[in-house]
């Protein structure tokens, strides 16, 4: 029913692709993270939250239909259905029914619920396909009140110290679980490609705590002893350094290592994913109770070959889908 | 451990100095007397004996986790620390205990030579004990090795300010080989134990690369030059008879060269003296891969001592008869070394000869000819300089022959370790031998970050076999390699070794058709 192909993850009977880097006329979107929705589609099929985000980062103009999770729709015979990732707002696994068959490609995932996205739900299915970013097992992420703690804890630090608390985190997906964790520590600027995706997550009916846009350019003396969120692009940029008493600190699921936080060389680094850790892509493979699995992007062979050694047959897929959470790939949004 | 642990997470978030800075004085203003000893200790390098072997750590963690071996080999590739790696795989515990630094330095000690099975009981139930940020740090104690970022400077100055001592005082004071064991902190920092430490050394007298041409430094007439010759640079103590030789890293290697005792034997007075172990055969310097031969070896062959007989070239006198001389010009403590070594007429150690030019245009002959007597350039010292603790900018300068360099091949990359596990930072070099590619040299440094991303994406796009943490890279990415010395040596396929070889430059405008042959590089060898 799959076939991977220099274009994306094709669906045959259905002539449709999943989440496709180069144009097609018709793709299925799992999220809207640039890696995974490409411009250049002839139609864009996706979850009803993930239209807005669509429409803003590709174009107004797209042709985009919006489904709710677990509404099927039918595309040349095949039923296709969304089902909650829990990776951030409106990503959606893709099931795929054909002739009694079941295939689910995950598209990006969390098991742990951040309170923002709709929580991840396992699907069962006879193929899976699955990332593994973080497929290794030193990658295990602490519970997300003990996350929001320990930000909380650090804004304090910062507070008594008289600095600025500045968290460099994705735009889409991270700010917004920043913001949800610490906004009762004071008041939160954001930055303004963050606050155009805040209004993504009100339109879809999701309530965001109040926060302030960051004008970065005018007044910049504003954010002294504040809490301020930044996208990872503007980690090397001078405005960082702009900021009066800043101490910086990056939330990504790679600042596990401490080699990483210091290569970084941030005054902080928290463990926040909004991908799953070692034990939680297991739990989605064995959820899913799948014969066979597909391993997509970030430790493919070691994912799949720990799975064979499990009894699991898996291999893995080249594609091109990357990784949000790396500051070292970020590009301005 | 929790005022230690949050040190080490201060130290290891910041990279600013003075954060770094205040992090240490707030954990001795905190920490009880035995425990800012420890620290010291371990941070300065004198490490107890490891009691727990790595291999017995790995096997424990694999036996608690239950992943497969290979799985381990993978995630400490992606870690590039053992202590961590262990520290991250092991499940959450199941109980916390609040321990000092010190009581689990004497828990480490009391069980260095108890059975197996005791040690495995005692590390598995602290594991257990302990948050992922403590039990790397317990790791890195059984391991009895701890390097964090911030530098012996550092360290010295941050301590300075908090006993308000001067910072050459506390260098001495700290230097040396005590046992935190016996000690105290405060008395040790204000330097109550110099004077019965007979093995004490001081801090060396350290030198800048020359900035400018010579010539800027003013007459030739104020300074004096001698060679600067490629060995290990040390201290030579005498003090009642006791007899110690500390290498500049701080380490004591008496026994490695024993001609050098034995000729301290037979000499008269009370001294300390600085100057370079070179191996040295009939009155020629030999190149520094002869010397390797020598260094981290258990016991001394006589053999060897034949094929690689080692003399001292002394440069300085800092201590005689119980007087610290540093403070006395250069020009008055060489006419006592003079003086020293004339009384006690010995090939094993001898004057390191001053070079004489009338002018500074002769002197830049002579430097450009250093390499045949196998010396890496000349060393400028103001005649009416102090011996000063460390680096010093003005009265010292080293004046470098320009390094040699070849154009080399990139075919393996690892990961590093540290900071730079994320990335491919470290690279294996090839040349040419006919139509083979043979492996030269290694580097880690000489790239900026951002080449460094660069080449580490190649990396991954380009990855022909992989051998555990180490990539076959399709040999397309040519390095322009400076190195200070050449020799040969069976470390590498092509049967020659670089001394110091470093990444000069990317040579993005070459290709692997470009790259140096085997045959040209081996007429480099003197």
């Amino acid at each position: 029913m799959i076939r991977f192909t220099s274009k994306g993850i094709y669906c045959v009977p259905g002539k449709f692709y999943l989440d496709p880097w180069k144009p097609v006329d018709l793709a299925v979107i799992s999220h809207g993270h640039a890696d995974h929705a490409h411009w250049g589609m002839k139609k864009y099929l996706c979850h009803h939250f993930t239209v807005n985000i669509l429409r803003s980062r590709i174009g107004p103009d797209i042709h985009v239909q919006g489904i709710a999770y677990n509404e099927a729709v039918l595309i040349n015979g095949v039923k296709v259905s969304l089902h909650p990732a829990g990776h951030i707002i409106g990503s959606a696994q893709i099931r795929l029914e054909y002739k009694g068959k079941v295939v689910v490609f995950t598209g990006d995932y969390k098991i742990q619920d951040d309170g923002l996205s709709t929580a991840f739900e396992p699907i069962k299915c006879h193929e899976l396909i699955t990332e593994s970013t973080f497929g290794l097992p030193i990658y295990r992420w602490e519970s997300i009140a003990m996350q929001n703690e320990r930000l909380q804890a650090w804004i304090k630090d910062n507070q008594s110290n008289k600095k600025t608390s500045v968290f460099i985190g994705y735009s889409l997906g991270k700010s917004q679980r920043i913001l949800n964790a610490v906004h009762e520590m004071g008041p939160v600027y954001v930055h303004y490609s963050i606050a155009k995706l805040n209004e993504a997550y009100s339109q879809a009916g999701i309530k965001l705590p109040p926060y302030r846009v960051a004008d970065l350019k005018s007044d910049i003396k504003v954010l002294d002893n504040q809490i301020v969120l930044l996208p990872p692009a503007l980690l090397d940029s001078q405005l960082l350094q702009k900021i009066p008493h800043s101490a910086h600190a990056i939330c990504s699921g790679w600042m596990q290592i401490r080699g990483a936080r210091r290569w970084r060389s941030a005054d902080a680094g928290f463990a926040i994913s909004d991908h799953a850790d070692w034990q939680g892509l297991l739990q989605a493979v064995r959820g899913s109770a799948a014969e066979k699995v597909y391993v997509t992007h970030g430790q493919t062979a070691t994912f799949a070959k720990y799975l064979n050694e499990i009894g699991i047959e898996a291999e893995e897929v080249k594609t091109q889908y990357g990784d949000e959470e790396d500051p070292q790939t970020q590009t301005t949004e | 451990m929790k005022e230690f642990a949050t040190l080490i997470n201060a130290l290891d978030s910041s990279n600013k100095t003075n954060s770094k800075k205040e992090a240490i004085l707030d954990f001795l203003d905190q920490a009880s007397e035995k425990d800012k000893l420890w620290f010291l200790a371990l941070m300065t390098g004198k490490r107890p004996k490891r009691s727990i072997a790595v291999k017995d750590l790995k096997e424990w963690t694999l036996e608690i986790t239950g992943i497969p071996e290979w799985l381990f080999v993978e995630c400490y590739a992606a870690v590039g620390d053992l202590a961590e790696t262990l520290s991250l795989l092991l499940p959450p515990p199941s109980q916390l205990i609040e321990k000092s630094l010190s009581d689990w330095m004497a828990e480490i000690a009391a069980v260095q030579d108890a059975p197996v099975a005791d040690k495995k009981a005692f590390v598995v139930r602290s594991w257990n004990a302990l948050t992922t940020v403590e039990r790397f740090i317990f790791n890195k104690l059984l391991g009895g090795s701890f390097r964090l970022g911030i530098s012996a400077k550092g360290l010295i100055n941050t301590i300075a300010h908090y006993s308000g001592n001067d910072a050459s005082a506390v260098a001495h004071s700290i230097m040396g080989e005590w046992n935190p064991h016996e000690f105290e902190f405060e008395k040790l920092i204000h330097g109550a134990y110099s004077d019965t430490n007979l093995s004490k050394p001081y801090p060396f007298c350290l030198a800048y690369p020359i900035e400018n041409e010579p010539e800027k430094l003013g007459p030739i007439t104020e300074w004096q030059a001698e060679y600067k010759w490629d060995g290990i640079r040390g201290q030579f103590i005498k003090r009642s008879d006791d007899i110690h030789i500390w290498s500049r890293g701080e380490e004591l290697v008496t026994p490695q060269f024993p001609e050098i005792s034995e000729a301290l034997q037979q000499w008269k007075g009370n001294f300390v003296l600085d100057g370079e172990i070179l191996a040295v055969k009939d009155g020629r310097v030999l190149n520094f891969s002869e010397l390797q031969k020598r260094i981290n070896r258990k016991t001394i062959p006589k053999s060897l001592r034949e094929e690689v007989p080692i003399a001292v070239y002394l440069y300085d006198i800092v201590e005689l008869e119980g007087v610290d001389l540093r403070n006395q010009p250069l020009a008055y403590r060489r006419a006592q070394l003079e003086k020293l070594v004339a009384a006690n007429a010995d090939s094993a150690l001898q004057l390191s000869p001053l070079v004489h030019a009338s002018d500074w245009q002769s002197l830049y002959s002579i430097q450009a000819a250093s390499r045949e007597v196998n010396s890496e350039g000349l060393m400028l010292k103001k005649k009416d300089s102090a011996y000063h603790a460390g680096r010093k900018k003005g009265d010292w300068w080293k004046w470098k022959v320009n390094p040699m360099s070849i154009d080399a091949v990139l075919i393996y990359a690892q990961k590093g370790s540290g900071r730079r596990s994320a990335h491919y930072t470290d690279y294996t070099f090839a040349i040419k031998d006919g139509d083979k590619l043979v492996t030269i040299a290694k580097a880690y440094s000489g790239l900026t970050d951002k080449e460094i991303l660069e080449v580490s994406r190649f990396v991954k796009q380009n990855s022909l076999e992989k051998f555990g943490p180490v990539r076959t890279v399709k040999p397309d990415l040519v390095f322009e390699i400076a190195f200070e010395g050449i020799g040969y040596s069976k470390r590498h396929k092509s049967g020659v070794a670089l001394r110091f070889p470093r990444i000069l430059r990317w040579r993005k405008d070459k290709t692997a058709a470009d790259i140096d042959t085997l045959e040209d590089i081996k007429k480099l060898i003197q």
